[in-house]
């Protein structure tokens, strides 16, 4: 259950492109392996991330990953029902449980693998 | 069980402050004054000794049970120390008094108790002094960190980055990056030991130093520990030795021959002062001559005369890093462990240390699986990696020990190994005792075969059950208001 | 004396058992490093120890009456505190990892967090730190984390044992930190107001400050806030028993020193750090946590929590390198708060600071002898000018049986006159009338 019109990484975070907009969030090998998520930390509005910038936070509660962004932008929305529900990374992580938008000027995606790619990459680890 | 919040009487009374003999007269204005009492309980003495009584029930200490908590070395706790850290003349000792004129001659006994300790501590590492002052190991490392920072301030070297293994207690990591460092991670190799040839290729210019525990937390000495302090050594960096496991070869080696150039010990864990439910500790730190000059203020010096005198005249000094000479009552505890044991009795510790958890690896490794394999020193390290097959993780193991008497080994720890359970027998036990928690660690590897929904049920014989870390750490209750 | 239960025998046995000598239990440490001979004493009886350690602690004179203060405080201890806090099942167990059968500590824990969030009129504890200069290190590292700012704000008349420590913690760290200077034994309102900016993370000040003096600092948090910076109080936990506290001041972080609740003065340690917070910054504090949840049959229990801040999880990343807490010092603190109770604790503040006015008026009425800052309002400590150098008096009045006070030219420039005089509820009508007797008899 990979979806197919995502970016992804090795780190195991997704993004899906829409214009000049990129949602961002974490996939189901990531919050499978954190186990139930307790708590989110997202970035502050307007924040300028780089590619591999620690975007958020996400803590279970045995264990604390960061999520690094998959691209450059601004950070231009965040998923406040998180704060209330962080189940939802566990519940829905490819579409309720996403994690921040930003804004991207040049949504460049060599650097990130495609749905196959990432599934063969699963498969390698 | 009530809080003792709830079990407040109004007006009820506890015990009684001394009676006052002068006017009552605060020099305070009113709007300076709380509005409102603060909300303590209002008990009797009886009330609140029996409270506390049946909470202590609730516990499991090294004096109810065998405690095999690894890394942590819950030896027993000579009750001879707590009596001499409550004599009056320590207990009660104020610790700006040397800090008045001639102040240091009052106070000649308690600066000759730090004095002793730095010369014995400098005996058992090899290092050329000591400073008292951390107040925990965590604390040690921080200092130890200041001090290889200030060393390299000093030389004018332009260094970033602290070599780390991958097996090491977090503490390590977190303590070089509040001192500023950037933290590079050494993996180790498939015999549990650090990776040397990717310590070669991690070592540059910009390496600060290396911080290791040795033996490691695996249990396993580091047998390449000399080629890798002059590795480090070869770009001017500073091996710092976690003194977390120094138990398992006190008396016999020393991390200064090894070639480590700065040292903390948890007094705590070595020289059996008590873990408190958590703390007080210590966390001496030691470093050779060439760092001397940066140890924290104030050091405890001999004069001519035979007294002992406090130095503050340190200018290369890192600061002052606690308020006085670190947790002096407990480095007391530490001086009396070491003065009964003496010279053969800390021998003894460590070989009967690393003989008890041999005996241990040997007895358990048909039952449970070994990651490495190789003799250990104080503690070994299983994996409940063939329980899992029947659903059954470390944490049950650990369930299941409590259910009959025992308090459980650390489980997942370290973390380079799956479903850890590391087991720490310490000196202190007999053998009796060893062999009854291998039988019962046997008895749970054929229960995690045979009947594993009953070791998934435990503990079954405690005032609460497993209980919901997650909701704790998602509906975040910590105080009754 | 070796507390080592297995015997010579024992040890051969179970040697082949597994097929080793004690020579080769240790064969994989490289041989160079054996050789060395120890040159440590031959080990002594229990008898032989005590008596030497009884010498030693002879030779610290305790017989001074003590008037020292200086944030570390000679205070009443009830019995019953020793008798609880050395029950073995507290003191000889560690961190609560397995909540099951450490349910004492963690339950004991909680209640200490509450004692300190209902002392400080607080919203959230942590499980204590090393002591009230660590902390106040740790309450300034927390402040940055949560503001992203790097400016701090420390007035010259919070404890400088605890300034010079955060100098120490902060020579390798890119942080301004800029002190002012005490306006008459206050805090510089002025300077502070002035210096503090949009880059500022925190403002720390002390109430009662290290001259004993008592402030009310609204006016600091309102100002601190507006600008999006922290509020950080440094206070003395008796002092709470009558004095406005710094959660009703508005401040965001409290540390203190938590010696004076039932632990002894001990030479300098162990003590206790406390540190408190409102909620929304609880996953920013360092330390240990303890939390109340369910069991897996509904009846409510304790864990530690927010783990996920904390060194062994975060490495690197972790919120401080704090490993464990002061447990037994925290469990101290609450046992002593729990026997005075809402009354004496209240009785106790209040005796410090009558027994405290007393002595000042008696001290001040001395020819010669000024009060440093006037009629300012404090608590249990105040500052006297003396016509003499200080350091001089306080030791000439070492020889009348008084540790008088503490001389405060260590740390301040231009009051080589001044000493600080602590009065606890420990002092008698008597003893202050002898101090102030023999004060003017030195003079």
């Amino acid at each position: 259950m990979i979806p197919e019109n995502l970016f992804y990484t090795k780190d195991h975070e997704w993004a899906q492109i829409n214009g000049d907009t990129a949602t961002i969030g974490i996939t189901d090998y990531a919050q499978h392996s954190l186990g139930e998520i307790t708590f989110v930390e997202l970035p502050a509005l307007k924040k300028k991330l780089n590619v591999h910038d620690v975007a958020a936070v996400v803590e279970s509660s045995k264990a604390a990953s960061d999520v690094y962004s998959p691209l450059a932008g601004e950070v231009s929305q965040v998923n406040d029902e998180l704060s209330s529900q962080p189940e939802l990374i566990n519940q829905d992580c490819f579409k309720a449980g996403w994690l921040c938008k930003l804004k991207v000027s040049n949504p460049d995606t060599k650097h990130l693998m495609t749905a196959a790619q990432y599934e063969e990459y699963l498969k390698s680890i | 069980m009530k809080l003792i919040y709830d079990k407040s009487v109004s007006g009820r009374k506890g015990v009684m402050p001394p009676s006052s003999d002068v006017p009552n007269t605060i020099h305070i204005k009113k709007e300076f004054l709380r509005s409102s009492d603060a909300k303590l309980p209002e008990l009797s003495e009886l009330d609140v000794v029996r409270h506390f009584t049946e909470l202590s029930r609730r516990n499991f200490g090294v004096d109810t049970n065998f405690y095999p908590l690894g890394s942590c070395t819950m030896k027993y706790n000579p009750k001879a120390a707590e009596r001499i850290a409550a004599y009056p003349g320590f207990a009660h000792l104020h610790p700006l008094m040397p800090q008045l004129r001639r102040g240091g001659m009052l106070t000649q006994g308690a600066l000759e108790v730090l004095y002793d300790m730095d010369k014995f501590l400098c005996e058992l590492t090899a290092m050329a002094g000591f400073t008292m002052q951390p107040m925990a190991g965590a604390h040690g490392e921080l200092t130890g960190i200041m001090i290889m920072a200030a060393y390299h301030r000093d030389k004018g070297n332009k260094k970033t980055t602290v070599l780390i293994p991958d097996s090491a207690h977090g503490t390590n990591p977190a303590s070089a990056a509040i001192a500023g460092y950037k933290v590079v991670t050494v993996p180790s190799d498939s015999e549990g030991m650090m990776d040397v040839n990717e310590l070669k290729k991690l070592v540059n210019s910009e390496t600060a130093g290396l911080m290791l525990t040795c033996p490691n937390t695996l249990g396993i000495f580091e047998k390449n520990i000399k080629e890798i302090c002059d590795i480090i050594h070869s770009v001017d960096g500073l091996c710092y030795y976690d003194g977390a496991n120094l138990n398992a070869i006190v008396g016999k080696a020393c991390p200064g021959d090894f070639g480590f150039d700065i040292v903390h010990l948890n007094l705590h864990k070595t020289f059996a002062t008590p873990h408190g439910g958590g703390g007080p500790g210590a966390g001496p730190v030691g470093v050779i001559q060439k760092l001397l000059d940066f140890l924290p203020v104030s050091l405890v010096v001999k004069r001519n005369d035979g007294t002992f005198a406090l130095e503050y005249d340190r200018p290369k000094s890192i600061g002052y890093i606690a308020p006085f000479y670190g947790n002096f009552a407990i480095i007391l505890r530490a001086y009396v462990y070491i003065l009964m044991l003496g010279r053969d009795g800390l021998k003894a510790v460590s070989e009967n240390a690393v003989l008890n958890a041999n005996y241990i690896k040997e007895k358990l490794k048909d039952y449970y699986s070994l990651p490495f394999g190789q003799t250990c020193k104080h503690e070994c390290v299983f994996s409940a990696e063939r329980q899992m097959a029947n659903g059954i993780h470390a944490i049950d193991i650990a369930k299941g020990l409590i259910d009959r008497g025992f308090h459980p080994p650390t489980v997942y720890f370290p973390s380079i190994v799956k479903e850890a359970i590391m087991i720490e027998p310490t000196e202190t036990e007999s053998r009796e005792t060893l062999d009854m928690f291998i039988e019962t660690m046997i008895e749970l590897a054929k229960l995690a075969e045979n009947e594993p929904e009953k070791l998934k049920a435990a503990p079954v014989t405690t005032p609460v059950g497993r209980l919901d870390e997650t909701a704790a750490a998602k509906n975040v209750d910590i105080a009754e208001l | 004396m070796s507390f080592i239960a297995n015997t010579q025998e024992q040890q051969k046995q179970m040697l082949a058992q597994i097929g080793l000598s004690m020579d080769g239990l240790f064969a994989d440490i490289p041989k160079e490093f054996l050789e060395k001979k120890f040159n440590l004493p031959d080990g002594m009886s229990e008898f032989d120890v005590r008596n030497r350690l009884a010498d030693l602690a002879a030779k610290n004179h305790i017989d001074l009456t003590c008037f020292l203060g200086g944030g570390f405080y000679d205070h009443f201890i009830p019995s019953a505190v020793y008798a609880i806090i050395g029950r073995s099942e507290f003191y000889t167990a560690y961190t609560p990892y397995q909540p099951e059968i450490s349910q004492g500590t963690l339950q004991a824990i909680f209640e200490y967090q509450s004692l300190i969030c209902r002392l400080t009129e607080m919203q959230a504890a942590n499980a204590s730190l090393y002591d009230g200069g660590t902390a106040l290190y740790e309450a300034m590292m927390m402040a940055l984390r949560i503001t992203n700012r790097n400016k701090i704000l420390i007035d010259d008349s919070v404890n400088p044992i605890y300034r010079v420590m955060i100098h120490s913690y902060t020579k390798n760290l890119s942080i301004e930190l800029q002190e002012t200077k005490n306006d008459q034994g206050l805090i510089n309102r002025k300077a502070l107001l002035e210096k503090l900016d949009d880059n500022t993370a925190a403002v720390i000040v002390q109430n009662p400050n290290f001259f004993g003096c008592v402030d009310d600092f609204t006016d600091l948090a309102e100002a601190a806030h507006k600008k999006g910076a922290l509020l950080i109080v440094s206070c003395y936990p008796i002092s709470l028993g009558i004095l406005k506290t710094p959660g009703a001041m508005g401040a965001d972080i409290v540390t203190g020193e938590g010696q004076s609740l039932g632990l002894p003065m001990s030479f300098g340690g162990p003590y206790l750090g406390f540190m408190a917070t409102k909620k929304d910054y609880v996953r920013k504090m360092p330390g240990r946590i303890v939390g109340r949840t369910k069991d897996n049959q509904g009846r409510t229990g304790f864990v530690l929590t927010l783990q996920a801040r904390e060194q062994h999880i975060r490495r690197d990343k972790a919120t401080s390198n704090i490993c464990s807490n002061e447990a037994l010092c925290a469990l101290t603190a609450l046992v002593y708060s729990s026997l005075l109770g809402k009354d004496g604790l209240k009785q106790t503040a209040q005796l410090c600071a009558d027994k405290a006015s007393y002595a000042w008026q008696k001290m001040t009425a001395i020819k010669g002898v000024k009060s440093r800052f006037g009629a300012k309002w404090f608590f249990n400590e105040f500052v006297l000018e003396l016509p003499a150098n200080a350091a001089e008096i306080a030791g000439k009045l070492i020889d009348k049986g008084f540790a008088a006070g503490f001389p405060l030219s260590r740390y301040y420039e231009g009051m080589e006159n001044s000493l600080l005089i602590a009065v606890t509820e420990k002092r008698t009508k008597q003893q202050i009338g002898m101090l102030t007797e023999s004060l003017e008899a030195v003079l």
